[in-house]
């Protein structure tokens, strides 16, 4: 075992994982983070508390990480290089295993002109690729990046992001592999609505046998309204909504229903994808309709390891 | 070249404010092609200068640069008598400047941007940050340490879409350029290998030369 936390024994056991995302509130409340932990609780593996999503200032992830291990959740660190330099990032992962988180995710972050403070200065002192090789070496060989020793073990399953559908198509693969060498455990995918596209990038994923080298996890963003599925089509970088879908939605009686069983579509054409090992659901304002999909998935329960 | 900006009148008006003399130098080589500090800028500042304040006498000169001890040498009789030399020099021509000239307050006119390219009319684009560190044969002559939102070593990220960066629809995302460049020139394999390190970014930077330095010497 590398981390030995449970999203790695599930994965490692060859079972379907299911994680969820669990953002922290714009706030002090411990509440906020608890209330999320409470509903996402039994129907995840592991959440992933998010990094000041959006370039939008929230409480910080860590502190996410460790208000949910304290109700027996385990969290996912998720981390962006766009507000750290290197001696930020590698004294805040000593940090988080001191306090006890097991699992990150590495991300370059969206860029702070989408936030609000989009005058800020952007960091980006190491890409996300250099950060996933970097938390490999801390964790591998207990080497900072100036290659100084670490006192004590640095147990983290390291994850990273991959979005088969940004641009260009033929590199998405290539940079997926570049991660995967860099030290990637397991991969969390950008939400999936275009399954064609998605599964041509993992016909070759597979083909290049990069499934046997890490556990990609398929992201599912379930839609409330056609309003959102117009919006994510339009100003979310990076995520891919075809035309008939938001139409299926305009058409729909009871959109939340329609966002629901599109959820649960898609899911059900995950588990049949090849290299596939898992899903990651980003109900974002909405996750007390995870628990609903993950049963109706025929997910439950999760098992316990 | 380096790409500078006029200073908003009001601002240099302010700076003069103290002074009834002023001696406006242009600089004629990187500042005339970026449109902010040659000779038709220096005509058109004193104009502009003077229609604010009656009072003030503007003397006009243009030097071919401003970052040559061998052309700022030359202003040494024209500067005499000003109490204050309002430079239309980058950054560094200002602070030759005042180096070479102590007793004179050298403000300056423009705002100095970055090391750029002109693309199309009136358009400027910055295009290399002087990092010290130049991986420009790995990725097709085309700059991602500057041109990269993020300055990613390894590129495209998940925002890029269309050929364009996920900032923005009117910013182009230099990784997919790249991509393409290296698809051209058949070297698009160099995107497999390890990310080169970052440069260092300590300021101030200097650059020795052991040997110009020993020339000097004797
Ligand atoms: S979209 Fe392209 S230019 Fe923009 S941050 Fe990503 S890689 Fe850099």
């Amino acid at each position: 075992m590398k981390s030995g936390s449970n999203l790695e024994k599930v994965l490692s056991s060859g079972q379907f994982a299911l994680t969820a995302e669990a953002g922290p509130p714009k706030g002090t409340s411990a509440a906020a983070v608890k209330r999320k932990g409470d509903i996402l609780k039994t129907c995840c593996d592991a959440l992933n508390v998010t990094d000041n999503q959006t370039a939008i200032v929230r409480m910080s992830s860590i502190s996410g990480c460790v208000l949910l291990k304290g109700m027996d959740v385990e969290p996912i660190m998720q981390m962006v290089v766009r507000d750290r330099n290197r001696i930020a990032i590698q004294s805040d992962i000593l940090g988080a295993v001191a306090l006890g988180i097991r699992n990150i995710l590495c991300l370059s972050g969206d860029h702070q002109s989408f936030g609000n403070h989009p005058s800020a200065k952007g960091v980006y002192d190491i890409d996300s690729i250099q950060f996933i090789q970097l938390v490999k070496t801390m964790r591998d060989e207990h080497k900072f990046l100036n290659g100084e020793d670490i006192s004590g073990d640095v147990p983290l399953y390291i994850g990273a992001a991959a979005n088969p559908f940004a641009d260009p198509f033929e590199f998405r693969v290539r940079r997926l592999a570049k991660k995967i060498k860099a030290g990637a455990d397991f991969i969390q995918t950008q939400g999936i609505f275009d399954m064609d596209k998605f599964s041509r990038w993992m016909t070759i994923v597979c083909d290049e046998g990069l499934d046997q080298k890490v556990h990609i996890l398929g992201g599912i963003i379930p839609i409330k309204s056609v309003g959102m599925a117009r919006y994510m089509a339009k100003n979310v970088a990076g995520i891919s909504v075809p035309d008939e879908l938001v139409k299926r939605m305009q058409g729909a009686k009871d959109a939340k229903e329609e966002g629901v069983k599109i959820a649960l579509e898609t899911i059900e054409q995950l588990k049949e994808v090849d290299g596939v090992h898992g899903v990651h659901i980003m109900a974002i304002a909405w996750e007390d309709i995870v628990p609903r999909i993950a049963e109706e998935a025929g997910l439950m329960p999760r098992p316990i390891l | 070249m380096i790409v500078a900006e006029p200073k908003e009148l009001a601002e240099v008006l302010e700076m003069v404010a103290p002074y009834d003399e002023i001696l406006v130098v242009g600089c004629n080589t990187c500042m005339a092609d970026c449109s902010a500090g040659g000779q038709k800028e220096v005509e058109r500042l004193a104009k502009d200068l003077v229609a604010e304040r009656e009072d003030l006498i503007v003397e006009k000169t243009t030097i071919p640069r401003q970052c040559s001890i061998k052309f700022i040498e030359r202003l040494q009789d024209k500067v005499r008598g000003f109490k204050a030399v309002l430079s239309m020099g980058c950054g560094n021509g200002v602070q030759m400047l005042a180096r070479q000239f102590p007793d004179i307050h050298v403000l300056p006119a423009l705002n100095t941007r970055f090391i750029g390219a002109k693309d199309e009319n009136g358009v400027w684009n910055e295009t290399c940050m002087a990092c010290g560190n130049c991986i420009l044969w790995r990725t097709g002559g085309i700059c991602p340490v500057t041109r990269c939102a993020k300055g990613l070593l390894n590129g495209p990220c998940g925002g890029s879409k269309d050929g364009k960066c996920e900032i923005s629809k009117d910013v182009p995302c230099v990784w997919q350029e790249i991509y393409y460049s290296l698809n051209r020139l058949n070297l698009v394999h160099y995107l497999k290998d390890e990310a080169p390190k970052s440069g260092t970014r300590i300021h101030p930077r200097r650059v020795v030369k052991k040997d110009s330095r020993l020339q000097l010497l004797v």
